[in-house]
């Protein structure tokens, strides 16, 4: 931070104003943030206890040669935490006079505590220079490397990482594409989302195998036909739970697919004389191709698993990529950043919803025909914390970024097989737990933002893809802007928000807009006087 | 038995377990009345507070001693209670503090809300799962349990008892609290509209801690009551948590007194439908009752006002 000689002082004045509060509580305050996580950090990472000795775990985090390390890691939090707010206004000040002055200076090192905001796009002249290394061109070069490199590292692998690679990443990366559709771009929130993979995984089996479970269909056809029934099976079942419950508002939703994926889940547990109960469902046939001249099955080698993977995994992003851009992609976009605009200008909210709910439920399916054919299952694999998984790994990717969201499922499964050894099984979800919070917290756009976000794609609908202009796009224009400015998506497009003036948002919580964030407000950029500082909920008293 | 009293029996259970919905859904009640969210992690407040209860009682009655009686018993339970309370006020404390209020500074949408929530319950119960064991634990016997009278042929066990005048202390001392002191009108006001209060004086931001607060002193409480007749383990909360979540909808998610008639109506339900069909499809029941009150008539039996003089 040596080259800023007078940056520090101006955004700092709003702070000091803003903040009345005495140096030295705030000192304090630091202290004990820190002192808290570094606390939990302890705990979590720490020696278990149990029923008898429920307080094991807790001295244990704080035995003797450990707790150096975790009252370093407090001091050194506490440091980062005072000199966080010096740090980050040069920061954000320098970013701000770089993008002002179009200078290619675009990356702001994500500070604790900073915005969340994404890599600030290239505007003007910049967004020329840049486009045939950001545009779709250098864009779809970047993917065709991204695949090289998936097709051509696992061989060298382990087999233990082929396994991972299999089973806990590629399909994981599946479902995540799918819930991604239902909570990316739709904004609905499905909490029982992996019910839909155990259908599609019991639907295998009941129409693959005569032996697997007590109840089978009265043909057996070849695995591969699996793939095309489970989809319309589990869409059906996305279709018949979406009907009665997609008019309810998004919590309800959420708290119905809760009990949805449990109601399956117990079903599936409970119903023996069905689906084999507890015991589960194993001996299903591989799959194979059968066809003149080519023989080929897939064995026990978690190898060419993983390739159908790839393809499966491929076709979905390339589908969902081009039904992102469609009028069915703009309609999602329009009922998540506000259903009652969106109604009003015409789009079909609950068919549109259904849909959406379908689409997801149907790449779950595929999912579980692939986890069917692959090994054995039985209901605990699709239990509470499956669907959360799913969710975190959504979240942490980027909702509604195809290629954010297999790249959550990468990092966060890879991590999690990597350290196999180190962190019991069990113990991943308070972790994955943790992730979710501070994710929400300093980065809801995720780990790779969604591309209509990073890119500026028009300067009048900050945030948004083009909107059919047949359809009023004056109305949604302001509607949409007004979202944006109070909520996160204008946080992903900073300084894009030359928009129309936010409105009050319909349905804001308490304090959404009070520019009371510590710094995620997007600073004023480029002649941008529309932030969400006069949002609705301007209270005095948070 | 006959059929009368078989009734009397099921109405009997279906109200003492309604009445701990009752207690658990007055903390979604009144979180949602106050910030319109549902506060998915409530249920990891319950289950931290019956574990809180549990070692409490834990630490007082050793295993294999003499259960205790009289004043002695009386004492354990209070205290249980307490303690639970506590561990219950001090987990929703550090909720709203880490999981809602960074976002409400941010001004998150509110799938954020909801989505941070998730996260934490899902944090906390798995740390709880890590330093309490994977296995559920019973409450150690703080009093003789034993029919103490019948109702028209229906057996009352002490345990019952207990559990059902507990519940009701609890219940009409959160009514009276919401309906005739000030905190209550604050959180009355509040929840109307929450602008409009600040601008009058009141502490917004303290009237929401005071909420969860209050939600989690009642959760804690309400989770030790419960693990006295159904053990505790790390996952307790989830289905408890679900089905008062359906009781505070179906009496009108946001009002007090309609929290405590869709908690006992709930376990009435519950308990003649098990009965009708078969014990483990409770859960399914109670879904069902859920996605129903859903379909027609979102607002629930009472309507959905904490503002309202309850």
């Amino acid at each position: 931070m040596s080259g800023l000689p007078h940056q520090p002082r101006q955004p700092h004045q709003p702070r000091l104003t803003r903040l009345p509060r005495l140096p030295r509580s705030r000192r304090v305050r630091s202290l004990g943030i820190a002192c808290f996580l570094s606390a939990l950090a302890a705990v979590i990472t720490g020696p278990s206890g149990d029923a008898d000795h429920p307080l094991a775990g807790i001295t244990g985090s704080f035995a003797w040669p450990r707790v150096i390390i975790f009252v370093v890691a407090a001091l050194g939090l506490w440091a980062a935490l005072l000199s966080g707010g010096h740090l980050a206004s040069p920061v954000r000040a320098l970013s701000a006079r770089a993008r002002a002055a179009m200078m290619p200076s675009t990356s702001m090192p994500p500070t604790p505590g900073g915005d969340g905001a994404g890599p600030p796009a290239p505007a003007g002249p910049l967004r020329r220079i840049a486009a045939p290394v950001t545009g779709r061109h250098g864009a779809r070069l970047g993917h065709l490397a991204l695949l090289a490199v998936a097709l051509a590292v696992p061989p060298v692998l382990s087999t233990a990482a082929q396994q991972a690679l299999v089973g806990e990443i590629g399909v994981y990366a599946l479902l995540a594409l799918g819930l991604n559709v239902v909570v990316g771009y739709a904004g609905l929130l499905d909490l029982g989302y992996i019910a839909f993979f155990a259908i599609g995984a019991y639907t295998t089996a009941y129409v693959t195998s005569a032996e697997a479970m007590p109840w089978h269909a009265p043909w057996q056809i070849n695995p591969f036909f699996a793939l095309p029934v489970a989809l319309v099976v589990a869409a059906v079942a996305g279709v018949v739970l979406g009907g009665p419950t997609l008019r309810l508002r998004g919590d309800y939703l959420a708290i119905v697919t809760l009990g949805f994926g449990e109601i399956v889940q117990l079903l599936a547990n409970n119903a023996d004389g069905v689906t084999g109960g507890p015991r589960g469902v194993f001996g299903l046939p591989p799959l194979s191709v059968d066809l003149p001249g080519v023989r080929y099955s897939w064995g026990l080698n978690p190898l060419p698993y993983y390739y159908l993977l790839v393809v499966l995994i491929v076709l979905v992003m390339v589908v969902f990529g081009r039904w992102e851009r469609s009028r069915t992609g703009r309609a999602w976009t329009a009922i998540r950043q506000d259903e009652v605009a969106a109604e009003a200008t015409g789009v079909a909210t609950i068919r549109m919803k259904l849909l959406a709910f379908a689409v997801g439920a149907s790449v779950s399916g595929f999912a579980g025909v692939v986890l069917a054919t692959k090994q054995f299952f039985n209901p605990q694999s699709f239990g509470l914390q499956a669907s959360l998984l799913v969710l975190t790994i959504v979240i942490f990717g980027g909702m509604g970024s195809r290629l954010g969201v297999v790249f959550g499922a990468l990092v966060l499964q890879g991590t999690a097989f990597l350290l196999r050894d180190t962190v019991p099984p069990a113990d991943r979800f308070i972790y994955f737990g943790a992730v979710v919070v501070l994710m929400m917290i300093f980065r809801p756009s995720g780990l790779l933002p969604p591309r209509r976000h990073r890119a500026l794609p028009r300067q009048d609908v900050p945030g948004t893809p083009a909107i059919p202009a047949a359809a009023g796009a004056g109305l949604v224009g302001a509607a949409v802007g007004a979202t944006a400015g109070a909520g996160q998506d204008s946080a992903l497009a900073p300084g894009a928000a030359p928009g129309p003036a936010p409105l009050p948002a319909p349905g804001a919580s308490l304090g959404s807009g009070a520019s009371l964030g510590s710094g995620d407000a997007p600073e004023p950029g480029p002649g941008a006087g529309t932030g969400p500082g006069v949002g609705p909920g301007a209270e005095p008293a948070l | 038995m006959g059929s009368a009293e078989q009734i009397s029996q099921l109405t009997i259970d279906g109200l003492m377990v309604g009445a701990l919905y009752a207690v658990i859904a007055l903390g979604y009640t009144l979180v949602y009345g106050v910030l319109q969210l549902i506060n998915f992690a409530h249920s990891e407040v319950f289950m931290l507070g019956a574990f809180g209860g549990l070692f409490a009682s834990r630490a007082l009655v050793p295993d294999g001693g003499a259960t205790p009686s009289g004043l002695a018993s009386a004492g354990l339970v209070l205290f249980g209670l307490g303690v639970g309370a506590l561990a219950g006020a001090t987990a929703a404390y550090a909720l709203e503090r880490c999981a809602y209020r960074p976002l409400r500074r941010r001004g998150a949408p509110r799938l954020a809300y909801l989505i941070s929530a998730i996260g934490a319950s899902l944090f906390a119960f798995n740390l709880a799962g890590k330093e309490f064991g994977r296995q559920s634990v019973p409450v150690p016997e703080l009093f003789t349990n034993g029919t103490v009278l019948t109702v028209f042929g229906a057996e009352i066990s002490t345990q019952s008892l207990v559990i059902a005048a507990s519940a009701l202390m609890m219940l009409l001392a959160v009514d009276h609290l919401v309906a005739g002191t000030r905190l209550g009108q604050s959180i009355r006001a509040v929840a109307q509209d929450a602008e409009c209060a600040g601008l009058m004086g009141v502490d917004v931001q303290k009237i929401i801690v005071a909420t969860f607060v209050l939600g989690g002193l009642l959760a804690g409480a309400g989770g030790f009551l419960y693990a006295m007749t159904f053990n505790a383990s790390y996952t307790m909360g989830f289905v408890p948590g679900i089905k008062a979540f359906t009781a505070a909808v179906l009496g009108g998610i946001g009002n007090v007194r309609g929290a405590v008639i869709g908690g006992l109506l709930l376990g009435l339900v519950e308990s003649f439908g098990g009965y009708l069909f078969d014990a483990s499809y409770k859960n399914v029941i109670a879904f069902a009752v859920l996605v129903a009150v859903l379909l027609v008539r979102p607002s629930g039996l009472l309507g959905t006002r904490l503002g309202r003089p309850a």
